[in-house]
């Protein structure tokens, strides 16, 4: 339960963020994608500011023998760079340029209630579905 | 477009990583929400379920916190009907394939100096600024 507790206030935490930084908007988003447009550097920001927090506290996190509430790190396991990531980062990539939608901004923007964007994470979850029998069949 | 939310921008950033910091420090567990999502749809148990969906759940509490204390909440999508769907697809297939997104390859990845991070996030942003690119410009 302490964990749910804790999971929902880092969630809130992480969607205050994104509304904050206006990355649940998807015009910020593509107008940082659009070099040769009017760029838009918000998002450069944001990364910039977000890093400038992980990057240094990470490390020093991973230091301890376990997280607070619970009994170990559960951290990516791959190591190598292989063709499946490169490929599912530019599937990823091209979605993300046609809408300037990604996961995180698009879930929190459910809030504003708009069909476009229930629509959207709908097929996100059916992407991800489809993706996951793929990879299972070719096992 | 072209002006920059720049406190928004730098505050919000923070917030992001400070969010992901807590929830390795607390949960052990990596804020990536294409991982959260997916997890939460193939988990097999309580425990796996539970701290997912708070996450979740968050996420969209936190960003009604924000739109209701500022008072607003700008969101123009930039696509609509078959584009839009076909968007959702590649997004839910694409990060699922690839292990992560913006959040999980990105803040955090580069945060645990992961080579495979790295690749990932210079793909997908190469990758989106190309699509951007090929459908605002060349193909409009």
């Amino acid at each position: 339960m302490k964990q749910v507790i804790a999971a929902f206030f880092c969630g809130a935490l992480f969607g205050v963020g994104l509304a904050a930084a206006e990355m649940t908007d998807p015009a910020r988003v593509t107008g940082f994608l659009d070099l040769a447009g009017d760029w838009d550097m918000t998002l450069a920001l944001v990364m910039a500011s977000a890093l400038t927090v992980s990057v240094p506290l990470f490390p020093l996190v991973l230091k301890r023998p376990h997280p607070l509430l619970a009994q170990k790190f559960a951290l990516p396991v791959k190591s190598a760079v292989d063709r499946q990531l490169l490929a599912g980062a530019m599937i990823f990539g091209i979605g993300w340029g046609l809408a300037g939608l990604c996961p995180g901004p698009a879930i929190a923007a459910l809030i504003s209630g708009s069909p476009g964007i229930f629509a959207f994470v709908a097929a996100m979850i059916a992407g991800q579905w489809l993706a996951g029998r793929l990879m299972r069949r070719s096992r | 477009m072209s002006t920059p939310n720049l406190i928004g921008g730098i505050v919000g950033g923070a917030l992001i990583g400070t969010a992901s910091v807590l929830l390795l420090a607390l949960n052990g567990r990596i804020a990536g929400v294409s991982g959260i999502l997916g997890g939460l749809l193939t988990a097999g148990t309580p425990g796996e379920r539970g701290w997912r969906a708070g996450f979740l759940a968050g996420l969209v509490a936190g960003a009604g916190l924000y739109a209701g204390l500022s008072g607003r909440f700008p969101m123009t999508l930039q696509a609509q009907g078959l584009p839009l769907l076909a968007a959702g697809l590649l997004v839910g297939a694409g990060t699922r394939i690839g292990g992560g997104c913006t959040s999980g390859h990105g803040v955090c990845g580069l945060a645990r100096r992961s080579a495979r991070s790295l690749a990932a996030t210079l793909t997908f942003l190469a990758t989106a600024m190309l699509t951007v690119f090929l459908t605002r410009h060349l193909l409009s």
